[in-house]
């Protein structure tokens, strides 16, 4: 049953074609197989009409002798493949209890009684051809589409079931009987569950296990091109520049800062908050500089609209420059913390300082971009230095917290 | 001389750390996953253990809990790549005495080495930011008001390390002694540890979620 799509597809494009009776995946003889093929259904709604028909008067066994005399056998090269053994019992087990069934009830002699018992039996039978193996295995591998169209059919099997149980019951018009009637459907429905419980089961476990195995393949895919796309390539990045060691370092860094972002920042928008805005910041001048600059952040704030947490960021951008162009020192800190209404950024190195008093009045970086920027915009810029001691740039902002 | 045991499961590593350290620090063992690692100090004794993070078997905390559960009395110092606020306060609450990364130089790594060894704590920049930020956060009424909260001087203490301050500058800075910056930092370890604030651990998970 698992090739029936295989065999249906391939020859689908030829309009009118010869109705064959396939060697692969038969059961008796090919008949039901090949009808389902010429009609476009599944073998196993044919099938079922057989074993149907079957029981009511034998109209099925004759009606697929005919049909077996009728049509040619597919060609087949090889030997020719061992029936499904366990579907054919099935069939054969369902149509003997049908029969048996309708022997004892009178259903088969004919007339209306039949009617909803053999809907009954159409989906006892839906509901254990669902059980069959090799089914399971090709629905789990399947699309989920077609795992809902299967679930839909179980459902389905099992309302005919208990249709077919209570219209037996009321065709009969046997009331006085109704208990026993309905003790009969409640064996029927309760022994299909039974049967199909197990397999339920199984087929629920199964389908977790397989998206679990998507979502992890899916990931997997996911650190397969962030690898490709940035570790590899910095990698080979690396090799080239070789003989520059603080390219090299640069280049570490840079890729270092990538991943862990990647592995340990939850996705933020750089833009949005203060601490964002910090280490974007801190990630571009490291990278402009080649010096390691470490960033340290307590607290958060959204960055506001008039511009004074942007004035204070600038602010902070040009005291890393400053740190990384001038100071020579090996690494820069930054620190930038939210407490109450006031935020606060650190600008720290371990450089070689220098004389602020010495400091010419021409030079911008200091003066106008760090202490005159903040205070246009109501902050406080605070500056410790001395020769030999490293630089700390203070920055006080107040903002009006929301 | 103090004797080292350095526990990773990445070989390159701990060549790299064995090369690095300074003659103060005596090698005695490696170890590369919780087993071995459990084995060899029981077996070896160290005095500070370099404890890796991530590692076969339950990581760095699994041997936590496992030596220190046993009653040992060594240190650990937590050594790891990640930055990620889970793994630093776990392994802090864990029982480690200190949390540095990786990229940390040879030096620094002596001196924190030293430092646990005689007992105090070792705070990095980003750990001193996850404590400032995990005790800021309380909104939840504290069950222990002197576990669950930091002093005024240890605030200060862990600011100036977290922008980036040795603890001697921090001394200098709030004239006080390295001795006493060293059992500010001690108190604070101590807070994180205890606290029964399981807003900290929270705190730590929700931070990755965010």
């Amino acid at each position: 049953m698992a090739d029936q799509k295989t065999l249906a597809e391939p020859r689908a494009d030829r309009p009118f074609r010869r109705m064959m009776r396939p060697m692969q995946g038969r059961l008796v003889g090919g008949v039901a197989q090949g009808l389902a093929t010429q009609l476009k259904l599944d073998p196993v709604v044919i099938r079922l009409v057989f074993v149907l028909l079957s029981v009511v008067d034998g109209v099925g066994v004759v009606a697929y002798a005919v049909l077996w005399m009728i049509t040619p056998r597919e060609p087949y090269e090889g030997r020719s493949p061992a029936r499904d053994w366990s579907q054919l019992s099935a069939f054969t087990a369902i149509g003997v209890a049908l029969f048996a069934f309708g022997f004892l009830t009178g259903a088969s002699q004919g007339g209306l009684g039949m009617l909803p018992f053999a809907v009954g039996g159409i989906g006892g039978l839906i509901l254990w051809q669902q059980a069959d193996p090799e089914r399971r295995k090709n629905w789990v591998s399947g699309a989920t589409k077609s795992i809902r169209g299967n679930r839909v059919r179980t459902l389905l099997g099992v309302l005919l079931v208990v249709a077919g149980g209570v219209g037996f019951l009321v065709m009969e018009g046997r009331l006085q009987e109704a208990g026993q009637g309905l003790l009969l459907t409640a064996v029927v429905v309760g022994g299909l569950a039974v049967v199909a419980a197990p397999w339920l089961a199984g087929l629920w476990k199964e389908l977790q296990l397989e998206r679990r195995e998507r979502i992890r393949q899916e990931e997997r895919a996911e650190v397969a091109a962030m690898v490709h796309d940035s570790v590899l390539h910095t990698l080979t990045l690396i090799q080239r520049v070789a003989h520059d060691q603080r390219e090299v370092t640069r280049l570490a860094r840079a890729q270092e800062r990538d991943l862990r972002n990647w592995l340990y920042q939850p996705a933020q928008d750089a833009d949005a908050t203060l601490a964002a805005a910090v280490r974007r910041i801190a990630a571009e001048e490291e990278d402009a500089h080649s010096v390691p600059i470490e960033v340290v952040c307590v607290g958060d704030i959204d960055l506001d609209a008039h511009g004074r947490l942007a004035a204070a960021l600038k602010a902070a951008r040009q005291a890393m420059v400053n740190a990384a162009k001038y100071s020579e020192s090996p690494s820069i800190s930054v620190y930038a913390e939210v407490e109450g209404e006031t935020i606060t950024i650190f600008v720290k190195d371990r450089g070689k300082g220098f004389d602020l008093d010495a400091v010419p009045l021409d030079r911008m970086g200091i003066r106008e971009s760090i202490i005159g920027r903040m205070e246009r915009h109501g902050g406080t810029a605070r500056l410790r230095t001395e020769p030999g001691e490293g630089t700390e740039v203070m920055l006080t902002m107040k903002v009006d917290k929301q | 001389m103090t004797r080292v045991l350095i526990v990773d499961d990445h070989r390159l590593f701990r060549s790299g750390v064995r090369a690095e350290l300074g003659d103060s620090i005596q090698v005695v063992g490696e170890a590369e996953d919780v087993d071995t690692a459990v084995k060899a100090i029981a077996e070896l004794q160290p005095e500070v253990v370099l404890l890796d993070v991530h590692m076969p078997g339950g990581g760095g905390q699994e041997v936590l809990r496992r030596v220190l559960g046993a009653g040992s009395q060594v240190r650990f110092l937590a050594l790891s790549v990640s930055d990620a606020a889970e793994d630093v306060i776990g392994v802090i609450r864990g029982g480690a005495r200190g949390y540095v990364t990786k990229n940390i130089s040879g030096k620094e790594l002596t001196d924190a080495i030293r430092r646990v060894a005689d007992g105090d704590a070792v705070f990095s920049p980003r750990l001193a930011g996850f404590v400032l930020d995990a005790f800021a956060s309380s909104e939840a009424p504290s069950i222990d008001p002197e576990l669950d909260s930091l002093t005024q001087r240890e605030r200060e203490v862990l600011r100036l390390i977290a922008r980036g301050y040795a603890y001697k500058e921090i001394a200098k800075e709030l004239f006080i002694s390295v001795k006493t910056v060293e059992t500010h930092v001690s108190s604070v370890l101590r807070k994180l540890q205890l606290s029964n604030r399981h807003e900290l651990s929270r705190w730590a998970t929700a931070r990755r979620l965010v």
